[in-house]
């Protein structure tokens, strides 16, 4: 059933998970920071090794456990999955480098705990990426739910205790309340929840209402998404410390959110379903919504971890709007989205962390002028900005144009006007702070002449993955081509 | 030896718990070790059953060799010899998680508390395994006289008056059930279950048979708490000592699950239960009463053993009413449940033993700060707390998927609701402790690196850590193992003609 059968997913999922012991029983700062990276060099060494046979179109998979008839815990890697979980890998190896800056420059308390449960997360997120069926998905999902908890309310505090009890009554509450039921009616309709390319719909006799509730059922249930109304949850976890924002709340948790509706959307319910049944519309309407509203919002805000959260929102959408068009280039460029949006938005947070670090300040209004204490994060910030616009240099152009030419195919006029309007909403909530950092005339400017950058440890980071999203247009390998390879196996070319 | 086994299974514990009573008159130290050893004897046995069971099929014993109708038969297929070794199991680990909270509370008194606990698993493991519906009686009134003397052992000022509460209540329910087996002795002449089915299609329509069918489920709802017969149950579980509660709150109520699905399933036809009978949407209607019932008291509590014991009141409800969808998947999911719920049920009450055992307070508000003061024990309930929640791969999880699946199935939404419902303010229930073991006291958060005075670590004795760390792990193995569990064992225990 696998086109080859070996355990390098199960080990690839596991590494991170078996890194926790050792993690908290090292005796020094160091040595556990050192585990750490071994894992997580490990987990990225073991994800690309599997990049040769997928890029040949081959797939990889194990069965662990039969849990109930027809179900299985299993994995399979095809080219979308491998795609998620290289971004995911890679940007760990990263973000431990810059946690370890930002954490110890701010002398946070429990570390250990803070790394562990960082690991533990990666774990379920690569799960998430190689699960051969919706019932391995959904046991990884909860198990990201709950591991990020802990790092969401790190500070102890009134306020992480009640972003927490928001962040798992929205992840959980929703997965319990909508994808669990949902699941099973598919189980009982079907017989099975294996993820097949053209989905596992097609055939059975359900009505258009019951396959549009199912679907909203999805929609709204991975609310990891963050698709409104269900959205709340992300502003309120921007409590969390920043490399967790970076790493969980800009490319892991939320990816996962968007990777399994888009999952679902073309393994479960099957493109030709979908557009037979005309269901896209409903989910491309609900999404060009979210984006608007999303950017929109995010003009108004001035903190500015709540305003990369909003803007993080809308951003999603345009990965499930990107499968929602139910057309190649469409669902290509969404897909794509996920890794370039990725590269683009933990640059941006790596760089409010930077500034946090380097001069404890948290507002836009308060960053006046600091481009030119702060110029090689600046920057950074800057190219971020830019692929998140979707402006060339940067890798975010490519699957921005991915997605107009899919609504252009689609024939959704509408859709074209949301994507062109919503990327001039992001040059005008990104753009002032980039000017205002540098152009600002040096009496407004809020920050003493002694002040320079974050420890090397923050700085570097942010610079490596500045660079790649730019390196993403030019060379956008193996993103791009293991996108396209996936949305020609759910749609065709 | 082997072909003893299912005497051997009620009679080591049953000569067992005299042995510990002379025992004791010699020294109390030897109370523990004997009982430990008499416990791992019936773990054995009840193991070496099932696997006889599995290669034999169906394995039929008569008492001292009178043959049934006239001697007491016992019986044992897959599904009661699951339940076998998971009522021997829970007692040996209960029994050697909690023996520092034993020798604290009854160091003067272990002789009578370690006979009681032997007797109490005696009766449940009779219980279990008989094929007499008049023999089920006297062991249930045996479980229940050592139940009684047990929770009574507890805090003086309230487990007395709990305990008798639940005498008064426990006679009413065993007394219920005799009159349903004496009806149907009246119209059969006989007391063997297999004997009894045999008999009685050709009475269908009888009166008496309804009646006595009434009479027996109304007496097994008022012993296993089925809402709203449930309360007596919160103050028994509640006050009974900490090693007593994570003893019988695992066991009891799901024994008598059991025996339920025993009685209407082997003894009355299903045709007849579920059919003829027409009881069965309103016992699902109870089942949603007493999930929504049980929850919702459980959220009005901060009594920690409380909280604990309405969650069971729901959990009664979860495979009363899966069994009540009268499907395959519904009466899977309610046998599941039943392996399942004890143990995660054991869990979360040897956890809260530990903590009681460390800290005294027995409300959730004493438990502040113990993810860092007791991680272990501490990570261990949250494993308990997630499996009742239904978060997989722990095993809560799979039972809920076949009570669901049934749910749908047999097109009982209201069932399906309130399951969904329970997982839900199951959720909020466990992340309420959470949050106030996790954030409580308020610790500054950019303090110096490692931990605060007085927050060092202050695990419990490796004793009482090792049972409850099993506990833990033993319920992701149950999960991993559910699909093994229904198609190798529950499966072959229910009628062929459900679907």
């Amino acid at each position: 059933m696998y086109d080859i059968v070996s355990v390098k997913p199960l080990v690839a999922v596991l590494i991170s998970l078996l890194a926790v012991p050792a993690i908290v029983a090292s005796r020094s700062p160091n040595l556990r920071e050192a585990w750490t990276f071994l894992a997580a060099a490990l987990k990225f060494a073991v994800v690309a090794s599997m990049l040769p046979a997928v890029w040949r179109g081959a797939e990889i998979g194990c069965t662990v456990a039969r849990v109930l008839p027809g179900v299985e815990i299993a994995f399979r890697v095809d080219a979308f999955g491998l795609m998620f979980a290289l971004v995911a890998s890679f940007l760990w190896i990263v973000t431990s480098a810059y946690s370890i800056g930002y954490m110890r420059g701010l002398n946070e308390h429990g570390q250990t705990r803070y790394f562990s449960f960082f690991a533990v997360s990666l774990s379920a997120t690569v799960g998430v990426a190689f699960s051969a069926n919706l019932f391995t998905l959904y046991l990884f999902y909860e198990m990201l739910s709950l591991a990020t908890y802990p790092l969401v309310t790190h500070h102890q505090d009134q306020e992480a205790r009640s972003s927490g009890r928001k962040y798992l009554l929205y992840t959980v509450g929703s997965s319990i309340g909508l994808v669990l039921p949902a699941m099973l009616v598919i189980y009982l309709l079907t017989g099975t929840l294996d993820f097949a390319s053209r989905g596992i719909l097609a055939g059975t006799t359900g009505s258009r209402t019951l396959v549009g509730v199912l679907l909203f059922m999805f929609v709204f249930g991975f609310a990891k998404a963050a698709v409104m109304p269900l959205h709340s949850w992300l502003p309120a976890a921007m409590v969390a410390p920043t490399p967790v924002s970076a790493l969980l709340h800009a490319v892991a948790v939320v990816k996962v959110g968007v990777f399994s509706i888009v999952r679902t959307i073309t393994g479960i319910f099957g493109t030709d379903v979908l557009s037979s049944l005309s269901l896209g519309e409903p989910v491309l309407y609900t999404a060009a919504v979210t984006i608007l509203a999303g950017s929109f919002v995010a003009l108004s805000q001035d903190n500015l971890k709540r305003m990369l959260a909003f803007s993080t929102i809308a951003q999603l959408s345009y990965i499930i709007l990107g499968a929602a068009l139910l057309t190649p280039k469409g669902v290509t460029g969404g897909m794509a989205h996920i890794a370039m949006h990725a590269f683009g938005k933990i640059t941006l947070f790596f760089c409010a962390g930077a500034i946090f670090v380097a001069t404890g300040k948290k507002n836009i209004s308060e960053m006046a002028g600091i481009g030119r204490r702060m110029p090689v994060t600046m920057t950074a910030f800057f190219l971020g900005a830019l692929s998140i616009i979707g402006m060339p240099p940067c890798g975010g152009f490519l699957s921005k144009w991915y997605l107009v030419q899919g609504s252009l195919q689609a024939g959704q006029m509408p859709i074209l006007v949301v994507l062109l309007f919503s990327s001039l909403l992001n040059a005008a909530y990104f753009m002032p702070i980039v000017y205002r950092a540098f152009f600002c005339p040096p009496e407004q400017a809020a920050f003493a002449e002694r002040l320079g950058e974050a420890p090397l440890f923050c700085v570097a980071p942010l610079v490596i993955t500045a660079l790649i999203s730019v390196g993403l247009l030019f060379y956008p390998q193996p993103f791009f081509r293991l996108a396209m390879m996936a949305a020609q196996k759910v749609i065709g070319m | 030896m082997n072909a003893n086994l299912p005497e051997l299974i009620v009679i080591i514990p049953l000569i067992g718990a005299f042995l510990i009573t002379l025992a004791a008159t010699v020294h109390g130290k030897l109370c523990f070790p004997l009982a430990a050893a008499i416990l791992t004897g019936a773990l054995v046995s009840a193991v070496g059953l099932l696997g006889r069971v599995l290669a034999e099929g169906v394995v039929e014993y008569h008492l001292a060799g009178w043959r049934p109708p006239w001697g007491i038969g016992y019986r044992v297929d897959p599904l009661n010899g699951l339940v076998l070794v998971v009522v021997a199991a829970v007692a040996l680990i209960n029994l050697l998680g909690t023996r520092p909270l034993v020798e604290k509370d009854f160091g003067d008194r272990l002789g009578p508390f370690y006979t009681l606990y032997v007797l109490f698993v005696t009766g449940l493991m009779g219980i279990v395994v008989t094929g007499d519906a008049f023999n089920l009686y006297v062991l249930l009134e045996i479980a229940a006289i050592t139940g009684y003397a047990l929770i009574g052992m507890g805090n003086p000022q309230r487990a007395p008056l709990a305990g008798l509460n639940y005498i008064f209540m426990g006679t009413i329910g065993a007394s219920l059930y005799l009159l349903g087996v004496g009806y149907i002795y009246l119209v059969t002449g006989t007391l063997n279950m297999m004997d009894i089915a045999a008999r009685l299609p050709a009475l269908a329509g009888s009166r008496l048979v309804m009646t006595a069918f009434i009479f027996c489920i109304a007496g097994l709802c008022l012993k296993m708490g089925f809402f709203p017969l449930h309360a007596w149950l919160p103050n028994a579980y509640s006050h009974a000592p900490a090693a007593v509660s994570s003893l019988i709150a695992p066991l009891m109520t799901k024994v008598m699950v059991y025996v339920m699905i025993r009685i209407m399933l082997t003894v009355f036809d299903p045709g007849f239960t579920f059919g003829t009978m027409g009881v069965s949407r309103g016992m699902v209607w109870l089942a949603v009463a007493a999930i929504l019932g049980g929850s919702i008291l459980a959220l009005g509590t901060r009594h920690l053993k409380r909280m604990l014991t309405y969650i069971i009141v729901a959990e009664v409800g979860y495979m009363v009413g899966g069994f009540w969808l009268g499907n395959r998947a519904g009466i899977s999911g309610a046998a599941l449940h039943i392996v399942n719920d004890a143990a995660m049920t054991l869990c979360v009450f040897l956890a809260a033993g530990t903590f009681f055992y460390k800290i005294g307070g027995e409300s959730i508000d004493d438990l502040q700060g113990l993810f860092r003061k007791m991680p272990v024990s501490m990570a261990a309930f949250a494993v308990g707390g997630l499996s009742i929640i239904g978060v997989p791969p722990t095993c809560g999880f799979f039972s809920k998927w076949y009570l669901i699946s049934g749910g749908l199935a047999a097109g009982q939404y209201a069932f399906v609701g309130a399951l969904l419902f329970s997982s839900l303010v199951n959720l909020a229930l466990f992340f309420r402790i959470f949050e106030i073991a996790f954030f409580e006291p308020f610790q500054e958060h950019h303090g110096a690196h490692g931990a605060p005075a007085g927050t060092a670590r202050q695990e419990a004795p490796l004793q009482m850590l090792v049972p409850l760390v099993l506990t833990a792990l033993g319920l992701v193995a149950l999960g991993l193992y559910s699909g093994d569990m229904v198609s190798r064992l529950i499966e072959h225990a229910i009628p062929a003609g459900i679907v």
